[in-house]
């Protein structure tokens, strides 16, 4: 009876969040207590759900770029023809993952002003980092015995990336990916101190004008994305390692 | 003689060669607030120390570009590091009119990607080097002297950063302190909260999944709604709980930048704590049953050294996140580099966002590669200790 109790009550989740955020509405007598002098319960200056529509659009472009460069990146330094760049990539990788996200929004604001632009730069960066980081781990460890076989079946350095060593990877690329999207998802809101379209702009209203019903509902639509995106993604990997053979865990 | 070509080398000499020819090497401006002019490197330095850099800059690029030896390579990018690093702060002072104190002189796109690409030439050195932990933290303080030398010095003082920094050295000082309070206070409360969490999460297998699910929930919820969530709560306790606003509890301000970090570094600390003690070999716990030692002696002199390391690297992970975690708390009104980044931000003057953003990534960057070598150092104690 316990399987599918998490299953319902991700699906819970699911149906809150979405009658939240196309009619917040109904919810106002909820939020009413923590609101002072009258002061409107739900967020009035812009509507929750193109909000949280253009949060996810930010983040899903900014992870698709960092997707398609940091895994171009990993496979360019595990070829013969890159290797010089591995170690080095390494350092970079570490040395990275040390920028503070606000440090690099605000050092991104004079390259390119303000709104939406920064707020993607800073998001691809740090996305970038998750996703490098375990497409090289996933790629250097492949077991020696498939290379060697796929090498004796006469596939060319091409056909194996593709047949063997991506497929082999995928479950712990999208390992990074699933990190990257939740730490994209609670920074995209940093995104609103310069001018970003983001649900970060419910929650600065609300530390602006000391209205805890706004900085609640807008803390609660991005934690609410993040754990169901994050228990969606760990549901594909887990098919993506059933399908490679890696077993159930 | 055939001349071979290094792979980064190339890299690096193609973004040298953009730097040096294209992008500008400094911006002047009127006041602090209006764009700037662009400089070039021969445009924003006397005639003849233009013409060294420039001199400098080619010699340390061909030689990023040849295969050359390890030694020579160090040398030349220590050598254009430095000479960019003194040579800024005199265009500062060679393109300042005399006696004006509006205009400002700032390092421009061109001066930050030849660093860039200096840094790159360095760093892989360093890491071809293959650098002991000692050496490593050697070498950061090399930096960091050298660094302290030319701000003692007054080298800097003409640049634009360094007048943000004159006019409000006091509130400087005064929000690194909290800012370095913040992130090592609330590292310090997780460490002291979380081991012993992570012990009982360890030996008490039905509380693993509940304690690790509900820390995994809280780092989901995005930071500045989590700083103003615990403004109303501590809010109350301040002026409910006797005392509590005597010991500084109060609802905005640095109380729930604090709470909200130590949560946020609950998750690393206790995760670690688990996976460290998980991987403790059952041979030692079986040896130390063995010899008659009581659950806690096995806990202190068996299980923590073996498990340090990991348990270390979260506290590296929450030390580097907490230091760019403590810049949002200036958005409640608790203080921290935070403050400059903000107003900078607010008041479109670069300058200021610099003067908060360049002082954090160096303390995350400092804290990161001197516990990172503090692990390696725990780690290597420890294969030997194992192989002996």
């Amino acid at each position: 009876m316990k399987a599918w109790l998490p299953a319902l009550l991700r699906l819970a989740v699911l149906a809150l969040l979405v009658v939240f955020i196309t009619s917040p509405g109904w919810f106002e007598p909820l939020l009413k207590p923590l609101t002072e002098n009258g002061a409107p319960a739900i967020y009035n200056q812009g509507s929750l759900l193109t909000l949280t529509l253009q949060h996810l659009r930010i983040v899903l472009v900014a992870t698709v770029a960092a997707t398609i460069v940091a895994v171009a990146l990993a496979i360019l330094v595990t070829r013969p023809a890159g290797a010089e760049f591995l170690p080095l990539s390494r350092s970079l990788v570490n040395i990275g993952q040390t920028f503070p996200p606000v440090a690099v929004l605000a050092l991104a604001v004079p390259a390119v002003g303000f709104g939406e632009k920064p707020t993607l730069i800073a998001l691809f960066l740090y996305g970038l980092l998750p996703i490098f980081e375990n497409a090289l781990t996933a790629l250097t460890t492949l077991p020696g015995n498939v290379m060697e076989a796929a090498r004796g079946a006469g596939m060319t350095g091409w056909q194996r990336l593709m047949k063997v060593e991506l497929p082999l990877s995928a479950p712990v690329i999208l390992g990074g990916i699933r990190l990257s999207v939740v730490i994209s998802l609670a920074t995209a809101t940093i995104g609103s101190t310069v001018a970003a379209k983001t649900l970060g702009e419910v929650i600065i209203a609300g530390l602006i004008s000391n209205n805890l019903a706004f900085v609640l509902q807008g803390g609660l639509i991005v934690a609410a994305l993040a754990v169901l995106i994050y228990d969606g993604l760990s549901a594909i990997e887990r098919f993506a390692a059933r399908r490679m053979g890696q077993g159930v865990e | 003689m055939t001349l071979r070509f290094d792979k980064l080398g190339v890299v690096i000499a193609a973004i040298v060669a953009y730097a040096a020819l294209f992008a500008p090497f400094a911006t002047f401006r009127a006041n602090r607030i209006v764009p700037g002019q662009a400089r070039s490197i021969l445009e924003a330095l006397p005639p003849a120390l233009g013409m060294v850099l420039v001199a400098v800059v080619i010699v340390a690029a061909i030689v990023a570009l040849l295969k050359t030896p390890l030694i020579l390579r160090l040398a030349v990018s220590v050598v254009a590091l430095v000479a960019l690093s003194v040579l800024i702060g005199t265009a500062g002072g060679f393109l300042t009119p005399a006696g004006n104190t509006f205009a400002r002189v700032a390092p421009a796109s061109g001066f930050w990607l030849l660093i860039f690409a200096f840094t790159l030439l360095l760093a892989d050195v360093l890491t071809r080097l293959n650098l002991s932990p000692w050496a490593r933290v050697g070498v950061l303080v090399l930096a960091a002297v050298a660094i302290a030398v030319l701000l003692v010095s007054g080298s800097w003082d003409s640049l634009s950063i360094l007048k943000e920094y004159a006019s409000r050295a006091d509130s400087f000082w005064a929000e690194a302190s909290k800012h370095v309070s913040l992130a090592l206070g609330s590292l310090a409360g997780a460490v002291i909260v979380g081991i012993p969490l992570g012990v009982l999460c360890h030996r008490v297998e039905k509380l693993r999944a509940g304690v690790l699910n509900v820390l995994n929930i809280i780092q989901t919820i995005p930071s500045i709604a989590l700083f103003g969530l615990l403004i109303a709560p501590l809010g109350w306790v301040a002026v409910h709980v006797p005392g509590a606003a005597a010991i500084g509890i109060r609802g905005i301000g640095t109380a729930p930048a604090f709470v909200a970090l130590f949560l946020y570094s609950l998750l690393p600390v206790v995760a670690n704590t688990v996976v460290g003690l998980a991987g403790v070999p059952r041979a030692a716990n079986d040896a130390a049953r063995g010899m008659g030692m009581t659950d806690r002696q096995r806990l202190f002199d068996v299980e923590f050294p073996l498990a340090f390391p990991v348990i270390l690297t979260g506290i590296r992970i929450v030390l580097v996140q907490n230091i760019g975690l403590a810049t949002i708390a200036a958005l409640i009104g608790g203080g921290g580099f935070g403050v400059f980044v903000f107003q900078g931000v607010g008041q479109t003057a670069m300058d200021l966002v610099l003067l908060g953003a360049l002082p954090t990534v160096a303390l995350a960057f400092v804290a990161a590669i001197i516990l990172d070598a503090v692990i390696e150092m725990t780690a290597t104690k420890r294969r030997i200790v194992e192989t002996a």
